[in-house]
């Protein structure tokens, strides 16, 4: 096994478990507050790509995209959560998901209406359209470097809105146990519009990060989605820092899996999943309920 | 409180309704063109994966994300067993791919079964997952696009059923009708008696149940393991059916498809997730009904609306919008599913039959432990 | 392509849909057998990864039965379009509502290759004449060829042994197949060894990750260290972007080749990333003879957007149904000579001259293509004449 080669493993396996950060944080912390398992989440990453796609088409350049995705996310997630959510909170899960899965397919049949079926090439940013050579016969392309640095600003403004803020707190407190909002007489509503439009936006942003590295395609949120919620119960429902630490793992897994044992990388990160629960039952960072 | 008798139909007239619905899907195949023969072997199939994944869903309140494992496993193990060119008798296909789904649910049941709740669906789904893997990237089964299989025969103690082309569909819907209709009575029979009341405890609360005396993980192990089997016997169907198998048969979307047609149906009824399978499978037949019904178009050409007739028209290349419409409206409109369309609270009350609240003296004795 | 012009080409494709199907309802005189309109059904992806190969397989079919004034020998032609979605658990239920349900007398279909099993478990059952305008998968015409099934399009073999054929001709020893974890891939991967192997190359275990993902950087990782000095490879659509653009971040100093369908149809997303790349092609840009040329322009007119290799592939399938039905007059019923017709058939095709072999598979040139200023441009013969081996085969 070649250093240089392992290095270049290892940082494409904590870029994409970055990334993959950045999806499941919001998922878990939906999950984690309301209960609503969300299967459109990996169409609302797919909106994200596909807003980047149609940026760089119109403007030539990706970065615009990125405070459309975050104005365009907090609308999206407000407008969802008053339109449909709200009114599932007390139905029974698996409403939801039937909810939810519709959502994947209006907003699949949406994106084909409006941009067609192709599969678009987003082009990186020209700022960072160059390559850092690592070894003599490889280099490390600067944009992906850019998303790890992007992705950790993020986690870490994440980190501090949630354990410094009072919002922050209550959505700490409601998301590992929900019954406290009510207790603490704390008006769930709002808590819940916060919560929903900042998920929402954290899988837009992904997508924009992502549509340089992954070009634009119909379906593209399915294989995100499920990866995400394998992250998002790795690291124990609606723990934030359980997603980012799950996230990490699942990234460097899947990828050194697929770079040494090709034969077995579609598994690996199943088989993980259910040593992990089957070792702790409620994730590695989750409390024990059902 | 408990509703463990709500599965059921309630009344004598929904059994009455049943029964005529066995019986209409009967007259089905001598009566329609051969394609809708096969369409309805396609949904009585769905039907008895949607049906054994109710036992956990709606009965005992486990949700798997990997049911279809087994349906896939069992249609592999015919694939597997059947020598090339040479079918094998439907009495040694059908107990072997029973009995190959059912180790793999006591396997997969007893270590999942530890996990609860949305970790549970997850552990299912990555177990299923890994089946999935297993036959798509080996060559164990045929690889990636699967495989051809010579169908299981018709045969009984040696006297063989000579078919000829035209009759094998019509033959294998009557014994997929057979096997639904038997599975469903077995089902009633089953949660009628103790062991079903014990899972409707655990659905409801399961620690009460534990604090009774009686060990849950044991109950819903055998639950999980029954239903396996059932999702073998579908699975060996869809293989005697098709005569064809691909790893899709076993990938998380089949598991999903078929809680969606519970949901559709509705998770509260036993019956829920026939009415369900049924529906789904309509529904893929809709956009081509819908297309070639021009007065469909020409209703919104009357009122004004052409550009809504023009893009409904093709509608046989918006399937999954129309799918999407479908189920928002059944998840808004109907929180029950369709099964949940009951006669008219009037019609009901002039024919009488339902008793006028949920607590009837056999649910009332459930509640007691040894009820 | 913009937003306006997918509206506009999917709206103009269904409304000659329509018209071919609201003439060819009109009854034409008194109603004999032959005035029986012939219905053809397309069961294709108009949905999902795969829809805009669907809809230009579709654009060409239409285009040919245009050209020939909507008969083909002498039967009008009923068009039946089903959206196979490219999901193989429905294919044996989709091709039965072709099949059976709307009783066409043709199939043409599909793209996905395990949709194709579904669709061929079903027609080898019917014996529906069935003409494969896509899916390569080399089983349809090997081990499980059967005398109602041609395709008009290529193996997964024959381009990459095209290729390996070219690479090792250039005095290239050491080699590597990169691609997806499926049937198609492997396949290639084979070709692509025998051809190499032939020219006296050696070739290293395929580096693969599963279909359909993108994540490459752990397979382009690995490249420096294995000593190779050609990088061959299988990617389409957005993968083949996605892995020409990274490979030419990577640095890599490793000469990349591959089958056709790495920059086909994909250059200008891939932009200055794929100049240079040699990949081998039963189609190209550049070829220049007259049937080309007319080709491309009509579908152009019609479609609003180039001509490419899935479209030439649907335009041979329906050339292939119209001799087999001129030999007969239109009586689809007579299958002795109707396959005696189409397995002779010469075809004058927009990729040249090609035949059809004795497993009903094309016999075509494959050519090795140079991406150029977003062309894949013609640069010689990597196999002239190339039929697939047919292997396992039986009809004679």
């Amino acid at each position: 096994m070649d250093f240089p080669g392992l290095l270049a493993q290892l940082l494409n396996g904590v870029q994409y478990g970055l990334l993959l950060f950045l999806i499941s944080s919001g998922l878990t912390l939906i999950f984690g507050v309301m209960g609503i398992i969300n299967l459109a989440h990996g169409s609302l990453f797919m909106i994200g790509a596909y807003l980047a796609f149609l940026v760089a088409r119109q403007w030539g350049t990706v970065w615009l995209a990125l405070p459309a995705a975050v104005v365009g996310g907090i609308l999206l997630g407000l407008l969802l959560e008053r339109g449909l959510f709200r009114h599932f909170y007390a139905r029974d899960h698996l409403d939801q998901v039937l909810l939810t899965f519709a959502l994947i397919l209006l907003f699949e049949e949406g994106r084909s209406l409006m941009v067609g079926n192709d599969f678009y090439s987003v082009p990186v940013p020209a700022l960072f359209d160059f390559s850092v050579p690592i070894t003599s016969g490889f280099s490390y392309s600067a944009y992906r470097f850019t998303v790890i640095g992007i992705c950790l600003a993020l986690a870490v403004l994440l980190f501090v809105w949630i354990e410094r803020t009072k919002m922050g707190a209550i959505i700490r407190a409601a998301a590992e146990k929900p019954e406290m909002v009510d207790v603490l007489g704390i008006d769930a509503r709002g808590v819940y519009m916060a919560v929903f439009a900042l998920g929402t936006t954290l899988a837009l942003v992904a997508g924009v990060l992502a549509a340089p590295l992954y070009s634009v395609y119909p379906n593209m949120g399915d294989g995100f989605l499920i990866i995400s919620f394998v992250v998002v119960v790795i690291g124990g429902l609606g723990s934030v820092s359980g997603a980012f630490w799950s996230a990490l793992v699942i990234g460097l897994v899947d990828t050194l899996g697929k770079a040494y044992v090709p034969k077995v990388a579609g598994l690996a990160v199943y088989v993980l999943m259910a040593a992990v629960l089957l070792w702790r039952p409620s994730g590695l960072f989750g409390q024990q309920r059902t | 409180m408990t509703q463990a008798r709500s599965m059921l139909p309630r009344t004598r007239y929904g059994r009455i309704g049943l029964a005529l619905g066995a019986l209409l899907l009967a007259l089905v195949p001598p009566f329609a063109p051969s394609y809708y023969t096969e369409l309805g072997t396609y949904a009585m199939i769905s039907a008895m994966l949607a049906l054994s994944l109710q036992l956990l869903v709606g009965c005992t309140g486990l949700v798997s994300l990997g049911h279809a494992a087994f349906y896939g496993l069992a249609a592999y193990t015919v694939y597997l067993i059947t020598p090339a060119n040479q079918g094998l008798s439907i009495l040694i296909t059908l107990p072997a791919a029973v009995i190959a789904a059912g180790l793999a649910a006591l396997l997969v049941g007893s270590l999942s079964l530890r996990t609860k709740g949305f970790f549970f669906l997850m552990v299912t789904l990555a177990f299923g997952q890994m089946m999935f893997f297993l036959f798509h990237d080996t060559k164990l089964g045929g690889g990636t696009d699967g495989a051809f299989l010579s169908r299981p025969i018709l045969s009984l103690f040696g006297w063989e059923m000579q078919l000829n082309r035209r009759q094998r569909p019509m033959a294998t819907y009557y014994v997929a009708l057979g096997l639904l209709v038997a599975m469903y009575v077995g089902l009633v029979l089953l949660l009628r008696s103790l062991f079903g009341r014990v899972l409707e405890g655990i659905r409801v609360n399961e620690h009460r149940m534990q604090a009774l005396g009686f060990n849950t993980y044991r109950y819903k192990l055998a639950a999980f393991v029954i239903a396996g089997l059932l999702a073998g016997v579908a699975g060996h169907m869809w293989a005697m059916h098709r005569g064809f198998v691909n790893p899709e048969l076993i990938g998380w979307h089949r598991s999903a498809e078929a809680l969606l047609m519970i949901l559709l149906g509705g998770l509260g009824t036993l019956h829920g997730p026939i009415v369900g399978a049924l529906a789904y499978t309509g529904l893929t037949e809709l956009p081509q009904v819908m297309e070639e019904w021009k007065p469909f178009a020409s209703i919104f050409n009357s009122i004004g609306l052409p550009k809504v007739g023009a893009f409904l028209q093709p509608l046989s290349e918006r399937k999954l919008l129309l799918e999407g419409i479908v189920i928002l409206l059944v998840v808004l409109v109907l929180p029950k599913g369709l099964s949940g369309i009951g006669m008219p609270r009037w019609l009901r009350d002039r024919i009488g039959g339902r008793a006028p609240a949920r607590m009837t003296p056999a649910s009332a004795a459930e509640v007691r432990p040894n009820g | 392509m913009t937003k306006s012009s997918t509206a506009m080409t999917r709206r103009s494709m269904l409304k000659t849909g329509a018209a071919l199907a609201a003439t060819s309802a009109v009854p034409t005189g008194w109603a004999i057998a032959q005035a029986k309109p012939l219905k053809v059904g397309l069961m294709l992806p108009y949905s999902g990864t795969f829809a805009k190969l669907g809809e230009n397989i579709t654009f060409a079919i239409e285009q040919l039965i245009a050209e020939k004034g909507g008969k083909l020998g002498g039967r009008e032609i009923q068009i039946v379009k089903l959206d196979d979605e490219s999901k193989p658990e429905n294919a044996p239920q989709n091709a039965d509502r072709l099949v059976k349900r709307d009783a066409v007398d043709v199939l043409i279909g599909t793209v996905h290759s395990g949709v194709q099993m579904g669709i061929h478990k079903v027609v080898s059952e019917s014996g529906t004449l069935t003409i494969v305008p896509n899916a390569g998968n080399v089983a349809v015409t090997r081990n499980l060829c059967v005398k109602n099934v041609f395709r008009t399009s290529f193996t997964n073999w024959q381009p990459a042994y095209g290729m390996g054929l070219a690479a090792a001709k250039k005095g290239l020893k050491k080699g590597v197949w990169v691609t997806w974890d499926y049937a198609a891939g492997a396949e290639s991967g084979a070709g692509f060894k025998e051809g190499f192997e032939k020219g006296g190359g050696e070739v290293l275990p395929n580096l693969v990750l599963p279909f359909p993902q993108t994540n490459f950087q752990p397979l382009l990782a690995q490249i420096p260290g294995l000593g190779v000095d050609v990088v061959g490879s299988f990617f389409a659509g957005g993968g083949a972007v996605q892995f020409v653009k990274e490979y030419a971040a990577a640095g890599l100093k490793t000469p990349l080749c591959g089958s056709g369908f790495l920059t086909e149809g994909t250059l200008e997303a891939q932009g200055a990333a794929a100049e240079g790349i040699e990949t081998a092609l039963h189609y190209g840009d550049g070829l220049d003879n007259a049937k080309n040329t007319a080709f491309r322009k009509a579908f152009k007119d019609k479609a609003g957007r180039e001509a490419d290799v899935y479209a030439v592939q649907g335009y041979d399938a329906a050339q292939l149904l119209a001799i087999g039905l001129e030999a007969v007059q239109g009586k689809i019923e007579d299958e002795a000579n109707l396959y005696k017709a189409m397995r002779a058939a010469k075809i004058d095709s927009p990729r040249g001259s090609i035949s059809i072999s004795p497993s009903q598979e094309v016999t075509q040139n494959i050519y090795l293509r140079k991406a150029e200023g977003g062309l894949n441009k013609v640069i010689g013969i990597a196999a002239e004449n190339l039929a697939d081996p047919g292997t396992g085969c039986k009809l004679t």
